[in-house]
C-alpha cells in the first residue's frame, strides 16, 4: 500500500497517495484545475502554465526538523514568491493549496489571454466547438476584450493533411505537445513532431504514408482545441448535434467501448446516421483509446451496397421473397434433409449464436465455427481470471507472448502489454519474426514456423529448456502471477490447438489458474469467437469436406466462399445453402436463401471479449427495413420448424443463454450495465480536460468466471502442423493477420483503401532469387484445386522457403501448408 | 592586473600549445588530482575556494559537484560552451587562447565526481573551436593525459565535444541536455535536478567554461591563494566582456568587486568622442537596466552588489549605452532576441515575446499610443513569475526597466506620432 | 543503402564514437551537419539516413532541423553571409554596415545572389561583439568567423570565396 499524504486544497481537507499529482488530488475533491498540456494518461510536463495555483508547505526548523507552529499552535505555512503548477507539483504532508484566490484567477486570465492571442478564436465553425476546454475556459476566466491588435495576429495554414485520416489547424493549435507525447510515449510511433520553434512551432509528420499509426486518431480525443480532427468527422457535425449510443468494438477480441455518435441527415431521408465514433471510457478493456480500424472501419454498415430483401435463387439470378416464404422454405429444407450444418463467424453476438445453436442441436446438426484458431475450451478453464486487468500488471507478473503480432492482431492488448512491460512486467515475446512487442521484450526467442507448440513447451516446469530459452524461463518461472497470450500466426487449427494445450498445462503446472491476473488469453480472429466457443460452436479441420457432406447449410457472418476457392467449390456441392449476411459475399452468390440481417450498430446484444468479459451493445440507427437480427432470423427459421425459440429481443434470448450456457449462469443486462467510478476521471466538458472520450454510462462488462475442466489438460502436439514440408517447386505458406485487411467488414471504408494489405506475399530475397523472382513481380500459388496470384515483397526476414500471406486478401491460408510456386511469365517490354 | 589567473595566454606566449602550457605548470593540478587526492577532497577545495559558477546563475561550484548522488552511474561532465548571451564572449577567448586551462579544469571536475566521460557543447558558431578543441582533445590522448589508466591509477577520462546549432536556450542547462541527447533544446522541468539525473539521466554536473578555468589554478595554489582576490563574498577573478559604447571593448579578467567606473573609464576607456553614458547593461540582454548614475558607476561588480542595484551580475557581460540609445529601440532590440530564441515550450515566453515586439514595432515605428507603453508592461509583468525556465523571465528585464527609467524615451517615440489612422 | 554512411564511413564512426551505444540519438545532430556538408542544406534522403543510424523515427529528425538555425532545409546559396546586428553590435553600427552590404550585394536580407553562391542573413548575437561589424560564413561545412569589417572587407572576403568557388569549379570541370 502506498503511504497516504494529507493536504489541504481550498480548506478542504484531501487524502491520496503519495506521488500524487496536486492538480489529481484536487480532481478528486471535484476541483477542476484548468489544464492543456496536462493528460491523466501522461508524464506532466508543465507547459502551457495554465494550472498554475498557490502552494505553500508548512515551515520546518532547518535544525530539528520539526514543524514550525503558529500562535493557534497549526503549522506555519510558506507560500513561494511564485505560482506552482498544479500539474508538475505532487502533493506532500500538510501541504495547502489555493486555487480560487484573485491571484490565481489573474494567472488563469493571463495565461488564457497568451494563448488566445494567437488562436483564431473560430469556435463557431470549429469541429471542437463545444468540447473544447479552450472555449469553456475562454467563457470562465477569458478576458472580455482582446487587448491583442487584430492586425498582429499570426495567420496559418488551417487544412493541412497530416495523412489521409487527420487534419490540423495550425492556427487552432496551441503547442501542448500532447498528440506529439501520446504518439511517443503511449503509441510508441513518433511520427509527428514539432517543427521551428517558439511562436514558429509547428506540428510536422515525415512518415510515408504520413501520420503513420494505427493510433492516429486518439490524438484527435485528446487535442485539447480544434487543432486536430479526422477526415471522416471534419466539418461533419457540431457536437451539440450529436446524439450517442453506446457499443462495442466488433474488429477484434479486445472488445473496446465505443460510442456512436449519429445525427439525422436529410440524405437519410431524415435518419440517424453515424458521424463518428469514439471510445468510450473502460479501464479495464480500452482505457480511453481505440485504434483507428475501430474508428474509421465501421462504414460498412451504412454501405449501399447491404442486402435489404430476403432473395431466392431463381436459375442464375435471385428474387425477392418475403421473410416468411423464406422462413417456411428454409424450414422445409432442413426438415427435408438428414443433415444439418450451422458455419458461423465470431463477428455474431452471443444472442445470435446462442439461437444458432439451439436451432442447430434441435435438428441434430453440427455447429461450426469459421476460424482457423482453435483452444477456445480451454480459454473457458485456464481464461485470464476475472478480475485480471492489463492496467493493473507490473514487475510481479510475466506476460509470455507467443504466435501473435499483437499490433497488427488487436492493438489496444498491444498497447496496455507494452504499457504493463514499461511498468517492469516481465514480457517474453516468442514469435518466427521480430514484432513491435520485440522492443518491450525482456526476453524475444525465436522458432522456425510449424514448431510453436514445442517453443512453447520449453516453458513446462521440468522440461528440458535449449540455452537460447534459459534466462526467459527462468524469469518466467520465477514471476509471481503468469499470463499466457496465444495467437494464430503461422498457425492453423491443430497448430492453434496444440499451443492452447501447452500453454494450459504450462499454466496449471505452474498453479496459476483461476487467480487474478493470471491465464490464458487468445488472440481471436474475430470479436466475438469467445462467445462463440461458449455456445458451442467447434472450428472443423476439414470444412469443404463437412461442407461437401451436408443437404443444408446455414452460414452466418462468414464468406467461406471468398476466402478459399476449395471451399467455394464445396459449396457448390452442398445441398442447399442459406445465408445470413449483410452484403452479397461471394458465398451468398453461391446461396439458395440469403437472409438480409441488421448490423451491428442497428441493434442491441452482447459480445464476449478475449478476456471473457461480456459486454453490452446497444443499437445506435434504426434497422433498414426488411433487415432482422440474426438472432431473429434464427428464431424465425426455428418457429417455421415448430421450435420454440425467443426472437422478439435480445434480452429475452440472454433470458435463455444464461439459463443453458454454465459460465453465463446468473448475467443479466441490468448486470452487464452497471458502473462503478472510473480513474482518471476524464469528464469532456471539465476543464481538467481528458478528452473527448465518453464517460461510461453504459456498462463496464462482467468478465465471466472460469469453468472447472473437463479433464486434464495435456501437453498439446500438433502433428500436422510441424510435418509440413515443402516439396520441389514448392514453399511453405504462412498465415499472418494484419489489422487493415481485406475483409468484408474493412473493404467498404474507402477511408482506409491507402493502408490495406494489398495482395502479396513476403518471401527472403534468397527464396525469391531461387525461384527468379524479383520485387514487385506476380506470381502464382496452386494447389490441389485453387490458384492465385500475388505480388512479390522481399524481407529478409522471412525464413527460406517460406512465405507469408496475409490472411483476408484473397489467398487462401488457413493454416501452414505447402503451395506450388511459379513464377508469372509477363510479356516483358523489351 | 599584471598577472592573469584565466587569461594567462595574454602573458606568456603561445600557450596554446601543449608544451608552452606544460612547461607553465600545466596539468600538475589534474595529475595532483588524480595521484594524490581523492574526490571528495578535490570538491572540498574547491568549495572552500568560494568559486561560483561563472554561466550566469553564481551557484557555488564545489557544493554543486558534491549533489551528484554515489549510486547512479556512471556520471558525466558536460562543459556549457554554448556562450550566446549577447554580450558575452569571454569563454570563446578562453578555449581559443587557453584552451588547456579549461581542458585541464573540465578534467579535474570529471575526476571530481569520477566521471569517465565529459561532452563541450558548443555553440555551433563557434566551429573554429571545435576544430581546435578535437585537436587539442587528440594530443592529450597522445600525451597520456586523457585516456585508459590515467598516471598508472585506474581512472580512465574521454572527452568530446558536441556542437551546438544556433539556439541560445541550449545555454540553459537542461535544454543542453536535451540537444545532446538530440533532442530539441527545450528546458526540463526541475527537479529532478541535473546533479541526480542529467544526461541520459545520470548525474551530471555542467559548468561554464570560465568557471572550469578557475578550477586548475585553485587546485594547483590551494583556496586560500584564490580567496586573496576578490571580496569575501564573492572571491576571486572574473572575465568582464565590454562591449557597446566604449573606446576599448573586450574582455577584462578583473578581481571580482572591481567597479564599473573603472572597467568602463579605465579599462575600457571611456565612452567614445566624450559623449555620456546613459546606462548599463550588466548581464548581456537579460539585464536590467542600469542607470548609469554616479552610485552606479561606483558600485562593484560582484555578486551581492549588483542585487543591491537591483540588477545581477549575471555572466558579467557590460554592455555600455551612451546618450545617443533610445531605450524602447534597446527594448525592441532585445525582445526580438527573445522571441528569436523562446524555445516555444511554455505559453507565456512563447506567445509572450511574440507580442512585446508586436507592441515594440509600432512604438518604435512611431504607430503607437502612450496606452501601448501601459499595454507591453502589463504583457510583461503578465509573463513575470510565470515561464518554465529563465529565459521567459529574462526577456522582461529589459523591457520592464526601460519603461520604469527611462520612460521618456518610450514617450518620445508616441508623442511624435505618425498617427494616421489605420484603415 | 544508407548514402550517407556510404559517403562518409569513417566520419559516421567517428560520430557515432561519442556516444554510448544506446544513445544513439545524440549523434543526431553532428550528423546533420555531415549530411549538410555537400549541398549546404539538409535533403529528405538525409533524413531518413540520419534517422535509420540514429534508430528514431524521420519525424524526429526533421524536427531537429526546424528547432535549429544552422540547419538548411532548402538550398539558400552555397554561402550563408550571416551578419550579427544584434544589440552589442548594433550599437557599433552593424545596421547601417549590413544595410550598405546588401545595397552592394544587390540583394535583400534573406535573399540569395542570383549566382547562388550567397545568402545574405541577420542573426542574432555569434559571440564577437566586441569586433563589430562582424559576420560569420558558413558553407562548405564550415562557419568561418570575419571580425572588425568594414563594407569594403566584407566585399573583399566575398569576392575572394566567389573565386574559390570558380576555381573549385574549374578544377571539377
Ligand atoms: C536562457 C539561458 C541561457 C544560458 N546560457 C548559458 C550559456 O550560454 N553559457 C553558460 O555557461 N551558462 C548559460 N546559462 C546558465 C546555465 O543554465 C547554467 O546555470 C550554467 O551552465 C551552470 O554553470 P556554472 O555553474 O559554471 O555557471 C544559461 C541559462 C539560461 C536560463
Ligand atoms: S521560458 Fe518557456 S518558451 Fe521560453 S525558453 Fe523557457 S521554456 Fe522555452
Ligand atoms: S502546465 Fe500544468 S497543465 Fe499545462
Amino acid at each position: 500500500m502506498t503511504k497516504l499524504v494529507t493536504l489541504t486544497i481550498d480548506d478542504q481537507p484531501v487524502s491520496v497517495p503519495a506521488g500524487t499529482l496536486v492538480v489529481d488530488a484536487a480532481k478528486q475533491i471535484g476541483n477542476d484545475i484548468p489544464v492543456f498540456c496536462y493528460h491523466p494518461k501522461m508524464e506532466p510536463v508543465g507547459m502551457c502554465r495554465m494550472c498554475l495555483v498557490e502552494i505553500g508547505r508548512p515551515m520546518v526548523d532547518r535544525g530539528t526538523g520539526e514543524v514550525l507552529l503558529d500562535e493557534n499552535g497549526k503549522p506555519r505555512i510558506q507560500f513561494g514568491p511564485k505560482l506552482e503548477t498544479a500539474c508538475t507539483t505532487p502533493v506532500s504532508e500538510g501541504m495547502v493549496v489555493r486555487t480560487q484566490t484573485k491571484v490565481v484567477a489573474d494567472a488563469r486570465r493571463e495565461v488564457l489571454e497568451f494563448i488566445l492571442t494567437s488562436h483564431p478564436l473560430d469556435c463557431p465553425i470549429c469541429d471542437k466547438g463545444g468540447e473544447c476546454p479552450l472555449q469553456n475556459l475562454t467563457m470562465g476566466f477569458g478576458p472580455g476584450q482582446s487587448r491583442f491588435l487584430y492586425d498582429d495576429k499570426i495567420h496559418l495554414a488551417k487544412h493541412v493533411p497530416l495523412g489521409e485520416l487527420i487534419y490540423l489547424d495550425r492556427e487552432r493549435c496551441i503547442q501542448c505537445a500532447r498528440c506529439v507525447r501520446f504518439q511517443d510515449v503511449i503509441a510508441d510511433d513518433p511520427v509527428i513532431g514539432f517543427y521551428n520553434r517558439g511562436r514558429r512551432l509547428e506540428i510536422v509528420t515525415y512518415s510515408e504514408p504520413g501520420f503513420d499509426s494505427i493510433f492516429s486518431g486518439n490524438t484527435t480525443d485528446i487535442c485539447p482545441v480544434g487543432a486536430l480532427t479526422t477526415a471522416d468527422f471534419r466539418f461533419g457535425a457540431r457536437p451539440w448535434e450529436l446524439k450517442s449510443s453506446a457499443s462495442i468494438c466488433t474488429h477484434c477480441p479486445v472488445g473496446c467501448n465505443l460510442t456512436f455518435n449519429t445525427r439525422r441527415e436529410a440524405r437519410a431521408g431524415g435518419n440517424p446516421v453515424i458521424k463518428r465514433v469514439m471510445p468510450r471510457q473502460n479501464e479495464q478493456v480500452n482505457e480511453i483509446w481505440i485504434c483507428d480500424k475501430g474508428r474509421f472501419a465501421y462504414h460498412y454498415t451504412e454501405s449501399p451496397q447491404r442486402l435489404t430483401q430476403p432473395l431466392v435463387r431463381r436459375g442464375d439470378g435471385f428474387e425477392e421473397i418475403s421473410w416468411e416464404e423464406a422462413y417456411q422454405l428454409a424450414a422445409q429444407k432442413i426438415r427435408a434433409s438428414q443433415n444439418l450444418l450451422t458455419l458461423t463467424g465470431g463477428r455474431l453476438s452471443n444472442e445470435d449464436l446462442f439461437n444458432l445453436r439451439e436451432l442447430t442441436l434441435a435438428r441434430n446438426g453440427q455447429a461450426v465455427l469459421y476460424s482457423d484458431m482453435a483452444g477456445g475450451d480451454l480459454t473457458a478453464s485456464y481464461g485470464l481470471a476475472p478480475g485480471s486487468n492489463f492496467g493493473s500488471m507490473g514487475k510481479e507478473t510475466a506476460i509470455l507472448v507467443v504466435a501473435s503480432d499483437l499490433h497488427e492482431e488487436a492493438p489496444v492488448w498491444w498497447l496496455r502489454i507494452k504499457a504493463a512491460a514499461q511498468r517492469g512486467a516481465r514480457l517474453i515475446v516468442l514469435n518466427p519474426r521480430s514484432t513491435r512487442l520485440d522492443k518491450f521484450a525482456t526476453h524475444t526467442l525465436r522458432y522456425a514456423y510449424g514448431e510453436e507448440s514445442q517453443a512453447l513447451a520449453t516453458f513446462l516446469p521440468g522440461a528440458a529448456v535449449p540455452e537460447a530459452y534459459q534466462a526467459a524461463v527462468q524469469e518466467f518461472h520465477s514471476a509471481e502471477n503468469a499470463v499466457i497470450v496465444y495467437g494464430s500466426e503461422g498457425a492453423g487449427l491443430a497448430a492453434s490447438q496444440g499451443l492452447a494445450q501447452t500453454a494450459a498445462a504450462i499454466l496449471a503446472a505452474r498453479g496459476k489458474v483461476g487467480q487474478v491476473n493470471n491465464g490464458l488469453l487468445a488472440v481471436w480472429q474475430r470479436a466475438n469467437d469467445q462467445g462463440a466457443w461458449d455456445a458451442g460452436f467447434r472450428p472443423v479441420e476439414d470444412l469443404p469436406a463437412a461442407l461437401r457432406n451436408v443437404e443444408v447449410a446455414l452460414i452466418a457472418a462468414a464468406d467461406p466462399a471468398g476466402d478459399d476457392p476449395l471451399l467455394a467449390q464445396a459449396l457448390e456441392e452442398t445441398g442447399f445453402v442459406i445465408v445470413q449476411e449483410l452484403f452479397m459475399t461471394e458465398t451468398a452468390r453461391r446461396a439458395d436463401l440469403v437472409l438480409p440481417v441488421q448490423a451491428f450498430t442497428e441493434r442491441e446484444g452482447t459480445l464476449t471479449s478475449g478476456e471473457r468479459r461480456v459486454q453490452r451493445f446497444y443499437p445506435a440507427l434504426p434497422p433498414r427495413p426488411q433487415t432482422r437480427p440474426d438472432f431473429a432470423v434464427a428464431a424465425g427459421i426455428g418457429k417455421a420448424l415448430g421450435l420454440d425459440l425467443e426472437g422478439r429481443a435480445a434480452s429475452l434470448v440472454f433470458l435463455r443463454l444464461v439459463k443453458t450456457l454454465p459460465a453465463y449462469a446468473g448475467l443479466t443486462y441490468t448486470q452487464l450495465a452497471e458502473v462503478t467510478p472510473q480513474y482518471p476521471i476524464i469528464g469532456r466538458s471539465d476543464l481538467y480536460y481528458g478528452g473527448t472520450a465518453y464517460d461510461n454510462h453504459q456498462g463496464l462488462g462482467v468478465q465471466l468466471p472460469l469453468l472447472p475442466a473437463a479433464r486434464p489438460v495435456a501437453v498439446g502436439q500438433s502433428q500436422t502442423a510441424a510435418s509440413v514440408t515443402a516439396g520441389e517447386g514448392e514453399i511453405l505458406l504462412v498465415p499472418v493477420t494484419r489489422l487493415y485487411d481485406r475483409g468484408n467488414t474493412v473493404l467498404p471504408s474507402a477511408l482506409l483503401h491507402q493502408r490495406l494489405a494489398g495482395k502479396t506475399i513476403r518471401l527472403h530475397p534468397q527464396t525469391a532469387a531461387a525461384f527468379g523472382l524479383n520485387a514487385g513481380e506476380t506470381l502464382r500459388l496452386s494447389r490441389d484445386g485453387w490458384s492465385a496470384e500475388a505480388q512479390v515483397e522481399l524481407d529478409e526476414e522471412v525464413p527460406l522457403k517460406m512465405a507469408l500471406a496475409v490472411r483476408s486478401t484473397g489467398i487462401p491460408c488457413s493454416a501452414l501448408s505447402a503451395v506450388r510456386l511459379e513464377r508469372l511469365t509477363v510479356a516483358s517490354a523489351d | 592586473m599584471s598577472q592573469h589567473i584565466l587569461l594567462r595566454h595574454r602573458d606568456i606566449p603561445h600557450l596554446d600549445r601543449l608544451e608552452v602550457y606544460q612547461q607553465h605548470g600545466g596539468f600538475e593540478a589534474f595529475r595532483k588530482a588524480v595521484t594524490s587526492l581523492q574526490p571528495t577532497e578535490v570538491i572540498q577545495v574547491v568549495k572552500d575556494s568560494g568559486l561560483r559558477g561563472r554561466g550566469g546563475a553564481g551557484f557555488p561550484t564545489g557544493l554543486k559537484w558534491s549533489f551528484c548522488p554515489n549510486t547512479i552511474w556512471p556520471h558525466y561532465v558536460v562543459a556549457n560552451a554554448d556562450e550566446s548571451e549577447p554580450g558575452t564572449f569571454k569563454d570563446r577567448e578562453i578555449m581559443e587562447s587557453n584552451p588547456f586551462q579549461f581542458l585541464e579544469g573540465l578534467m579535474i571536475a570529471a575526476f571530481a565526481i569520477q566521471a569517465n566521460t565529459a561532452y563541450i557543447y558548443l555553440r555551433g558558431e563557434y566551429w573554429h573551436i571545435g576544430k581546435l578543441l578535437d585537436q587539442k582533445i587528440a594530443e592529450l590522448e597522445a600525451a597520456g593525459l586523457l585516456g585508459e589508466g590515467l598516471f598508472g591509477t585506474n581512472y580512465s577520462l574521454r572527452l568530446y565535444t558536441h556542437m551546438g546549432a544556433g539556439a541560445y536556450i541550449c545555454g540553459e542547462e537542461t535544454a543542453l541536455l536535451e540537444s545532446l541527447e538530440g533532442k530539441l533544446g527545450q528546458p526540463r522541468l526541475r527537479p529532478p535536478f541535473p546533479a541526480v539525473a542529467g544526461l541520459y539521466a545520470r548525474p551530471t554536473v555542467i559548468n561554464n567554461v570560465e568557471t572550469l578555468a578557475n578550477v586548475p589554478p585553485i587546485i594547483q595554489n590551494g583556496a586560500a591563494w584564490y580567496r586573496d582576490f576578490g571580496t569575501d563574498k564573492s572571491p576571486g577573478v572574473k572575465i568582464f566582456s565590454l562591449s557597446g559604447h566604449v573606446n576599448r571593448p573586450g574582455n577584462y579578467e578583473l578581481p571580482l568587486g572591481t567597479t564599473f567606473r573603472e572597467l568602463i573609464y579605465n579599462y575600457g576607456g571611456g565612452i567614445p568622442e566624450g559623449r555620456n553614458i546613459k546606462a548599463i547593461m550588466s548581464a548581456g540582454a537579460s539585464s536590467t537596466l542600469i542607470m548609469a548614475d554616479e552610485r552606479a558607476l561606483d558600485t562593484p561588480m560582484d555578486y551581492e552588489s549588483l542585487v543591491g542595484l537591483g540588477a545581477s551580475l549575471g555572466s558579467a557581460s557590460v554592455i555600455v549605452l551612451d546618450e545617443t540609445v533610445n531605450m524602447a529601440w534597446l527594448a525592441q532590440k532585445t525582445t526580438h532576441f527573445f522571441k528569436h530564441e523562446s524555445c516555444g515550450k511554455c505559453t507565456p515566453c512563447r506567445e509572450g515575446t511574440y507580442w512585446m515586439t508586436h507592441i515594440l514595432d509600432r512604438i518604435v515605428a512611431g504607430k503607437a499610443a502612450e496606452a501601448d507603453v501601459e499595454l507591453l508592461q502589463a504583457v510583461a509583468g503578465q509573463m513575470q513569475g510565470k515561464c518554465l525556465c529563465a529565459l521567459g523571465e529574462f526577456s522582461i528585464l529589459p523591457v520592464l526597466s526601460s519603461i520604469q527609467k527611462f520612460r521618456s524615451d518610450y514617450l518620445e517615440k508616441v508623442a511624435t506620432p505618425s498617427l494616421e489612422v489605420q484603415s | 543503402m544508407n548514402a550517407l554512411r556510404a559517403q562518409y564511413p569513417e566520419e559516421v564512426e567517428r560520430i557515432l564514437a561519442k556516444y554510448p551505444a544506446e544513445r544513439k540519438r545524440s549523434a543526431v545532430m553532428p550528423l546533420l551537419y555531415l549530411a549538410q556538408r555537400a549541398e549546404g542544406y539538409i535533403r529528405a534522403q538525409d533524413l531518413r539516413d540520419i534517422a535509420e543510424i540514429c534508430e528514431i523515427s524521420i519525424t524526429d529528425v526533421a524536427s531537429i532541423v526546424g528547432f535549429y538555425t544552422l540547419y538548411y532545409d532548402q538550398p539558400l546559396g552555397r554561402y550563408h553571409i550571416q551578419v550579427c546586428t544584434d544589440l552589442p553590435c548594433a550599437l557599433r553600427g552593424a545596421e547601417d554596415f549590413l544595410r550598405q552590404l546588401s545595397e552592394k550585394l544587390g540583394i535583400g536580407v534573406g535573399e540569395t545572389t542570383p549566382d547562388g553562391l550567397f545568402h545574405l542573413e541577420e542573426v542574432k548575437c555569434i559571440g564577437a561583439c566586441h569586433r563589430a561589424p562582424v559576420f560569420q560564413v558558413q558553407g562548405d561545412g564550415e562557419i568561418v568567423f570575419h571580425e572588425n569589417q568594414t563594407v569594403e572587407t566584407a566585399l573583399a572576403v566575398i569576392e575572394a570565396l566567389r573565386e574559390q568557388a570558380r576555381a573549385a569549379k574549374g578544377e571539377q570541370a
